[in-house]
């Protein structure tokens, strides 16, 4: 029998379970190698659990959102959190700072129609989570590099350096020694390919912290360029704001 | 009336759809008692968050509203930013937004088409299904949503929210060599589009057409992706600024999505239907003359019949892109700028899905006051509860299971977009 594939979703875009039907090369052997049992953007059919992956898109914004997580959780193999939304909570996690009760004012008319949990919080705050891919959105080489790695029983090669790493591998010249543009590089997890510097413009941070982030130093760094308290604090709050070390270093110059 | 009377048809977790939603529908004897087309897409609160951050963000925040549209999201924004600031985006640039938007709509379209609808037509259910007795056709289809999301990436840097876009113009400038490299595979493309719209012309549609209130926008020398002022085929011409004056949201109960009406008029239609029923003229002659091939030139008021209105639209961007393609010569700069100022102002693009509406205010300092997002998906909704009440009377004879295929395909024929409008779908049917 082959291994079941889920997909989840949660408060998202959709773009990181996009991304596996952006794999228009690989897609048909991906479904060679997996029975895709679950995955209602893609398919009607739904084979019913246990799942050896589940892909969960998305962060935990609704009181229904825990019940669910918890059943994904107890009928999965191997869960992996797919993406900023659920690796950190995603931009929606913004309400983090904020009243919740405001941002339903300003966007519904009828707020009482509206069931909401005050924060947006990644899923491994509320299941164990096997493995993370990272970014707004994932890499789709990683996602499939996880699934077969998951399939052949090896260790995934996942990337856990900074931005800069990638950059250098890349043969980008660095944007803020040679432009002075602020760039969240130096503390952003790798996996994008170092995109933005290629493109002339700082990295914002969308993979989320790096495993040892110095982002006080970097912050310094951005002072220097002349990059005020107020545009600190919205650096650090873009995708990732509540990944612990993004979120701490916002709250220092708020 | 007898309870045996009574159907209830539910489906809960509309599949093949962007994002989640559900319907309802209750019937009892030959009367349609409810039609509910229900989203619990949770909020994300994107117009509350906007406020207080740079203008300059716009782009890069709201793109998250819709992985699969995100041009439409940044492009909005950037316009609107733009008339703030009194920038022109001049020629190459301006032709520049519309080859990646001709990306999204090949990328948007074809996922669409060979993914979420053929599917239904054919009676598998999904892609995955389809390739073991149609392999041809979904490599077919694969390899053309790849050339779309190449266009995205060299354009933009990535497929899925690109990050090149900016207030102003780009960050970085393709050059020809580059663009010219893409050539090849556009051909190729072409020609694959052609054959999408010769294979998706045999599918069985049901007889099924309407009286529509069409708005799209229109643009006096090129069919509109971009720019363009707002019409419909009962008479709107507005500039986008005065969108607000004749569209109105409601907030419609158990559901997250606000619902827009034209006022005074209703539910109206946008997407492709609207804009080739309302600009079928400005489609270049090679499209002209498949379109009359498959029999739906210069009209198509069939929703089922969308997925021949996509391929078409395919077809065009993908010439639109070859053109644009020849024309390109590199500037020497990627943007233009002017000093900051306060003010409000306005964009709207024809996403895949149709029209997507921006408003901001913001600061002298650049900060974002306040800010209204109005995407397509959540103009269609009245439209497809609308169809939703038409097409069930004329197919009571049909056991649920059937009908409740029918309700789905007639949902999807919007190929709507539940991320977007919650800024959407479980279905149940209640027959009673
Ligand atoms: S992480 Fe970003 S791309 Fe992925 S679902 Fe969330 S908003 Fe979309």
């Amino acid at each position: 029998m082959k291994p079941k594939l889920a997909v989840w979703k949660f408060a998202s875009c959709d773009g990181c379970q996009l991304s596996l039907l952006d794999c228009e090369d690989e897609l048909l052997m991906v479904a060679e190698a997996l029975e895709i049992a679950h995955f209602p953007e893609a398919s009607r059919a739904v084979v019913a659990g246990p799942y050896d992956i589940s892909l969960v898109e998305g962060s935990i914004t609704t009181p229904h959102d825990l019940e669910r997580i918890e059943a994904i959780r107890a009928q999965s193999t191997w869960v992996i959190s797919i993406g900023a939304c659920a690796t950190a909570g995603g931009i929606q996690a913004l309400r983090n700072f904020q009243a919740v009760e405001d941002f339903m004012r300003m966007v519904y008319a009828r707020p009482e129609y509206i069931q909401t949990l005050s924060q947006s919080t990644a899923i491994s705050e509320h299941i164990k989570v096997d493995f993370e891919l990272r970014g707004c959105p994932i890499n789709k080489n990683q996602l499939l590099e996880l699934i077969n790695a998951l399939l052949n029983r090896r260790k995934p090669h996942l990337p856990s350096e900074s931005v800069c790493h990638e950059c250098k591998l890349r043969g980008t010249v660095c944007v803020m020694v040679s432009q002075g543009i602020p760039c969240l590089g130096p503390v952003t997890h790798a996996g994008c390919g170092a995109i933005c510097p290629a493109y002339q413009r700082g990295c914002y941070g969308c993979f989320g912290p790096s495993d040892s982030p110095h982002p006080a130093a970097l912050s310094q760094a951005f002072k220097s360029l002349g990059v005020s308290e107020a545009e600190l604090v919205r650096l650090y709050r873009g995708f990732n704001s509540n990944a612990p070390a993004f979120r701490e270093e916002s709250l220092q110059h708020e | 009336m007898s309870e045996k009377k009574r159907r209830i048809i539910s489906v809960d977790y509309l599949a093949r759809v962007e994002g989640e939603g559900a319907l309802y529908i209750q019937m009892n004897g030959s009367t349609l008692e409810e039609v509910q087309l229900k989203i619990f897409e949770p909020p994300r609160f994107f117009e509350a968050f906007l406020r207080g951050r740079d203008y300059r963000e716009a782009p890069d925040i709201t793109s998250r509203i819709c992985g699969i549209c995100p041009i439409a999201y940044q492009m909005g924004a950037v316009q609107a930013m733009e008339a703030i600031l009194g920038l022109e985006v001049p020629e190459p640039l301006r032709s520049l937004r519309r080859l990646i938007y001709c990306g999204e709509w090949i990328e948007s379209h074809v996922l669409h088409i060979y993914m979420l609808h053929a599917p239904d037509f054919l009676g598998f259910p999904d892609a995955v299904a389809l390739a073991k007795v149609a392999p041809e056709a979904v490599k077919r289809g694969l390899r053309l949503k790849k050339i779309g999301n190449t266009l995205m990436t060299l354009l933009g840097g990535r497929e899925i929210h690109p990050i090149n876009l900016q207030v102003g113009g780009f960050y970085r400038l393709p050059e020809k060599t580059e663009l010219l490299a893409l050539k090849p595979e556009l051909e190729w493309a072409r020609e694959a589009a052609i054959e999408t719209l010769r294979w998706v012309a045999g599918f069985e549609f049901p007889a099924f057409e309407r009286e529509y209130e069409y708005v799209a926008l229109k643009h006096p020398s090129e069919y509109a992706i971009h720019e363009g002022r707002l019409v419909s085929n009962l008479g709107l011409d507005i500039p986008i600024s005065e969108y607000e004056r004749h569209f109105e949201e409601e907030h419609v109960a158990r559901s997250t999505a606000l619902h827009s009406i034209h006022t005074g008029h209703g539910a109206y239609f946008v997407g492709p239907m609207a804009r080739y029923n309302l600009n079928f003229e400005q489609l270049s002659p090679s499209v002209k003359a498949l379109a009359e091939e498959v029999g739906i030139a210069e009209h198509c008021h069939n929703p089922f019949k969308s997925i021949l209105v996509r391929s078409l639209e395919t077809l065009y961007a993908l010439e639109e892109a070859l053109r644009l393609i020849e024309l390109y010569q590199k500037p020497d700069t990627a943007f233009v700028s002017g000093p900051l100022k306060a003010g409000k102002g306005h964009g709207c693009t024809e996403a895949p899905r149709g029209i997507c509406y921006h408003r901001y205010e913001i600061d002298a300092n650049g900060l974002i006051l306040n800010a209204k997002i109005v995407p397509p998906t959540s103009q269609n909704q009245k439209t497809i509860e609308a169809d939703l009440r038409h097409l069930l009377p004329l197919y009571l004879d049909k056991a649920d299971p059937e009908l409740q295929h029918l309700c789905e395909q007639a949902i999807r024929n919007y190929d709507p977009c539940i991320s977007c409008s919650t800024h959407f779908l479980k279905l149940e049917v209640a027959r009673a």
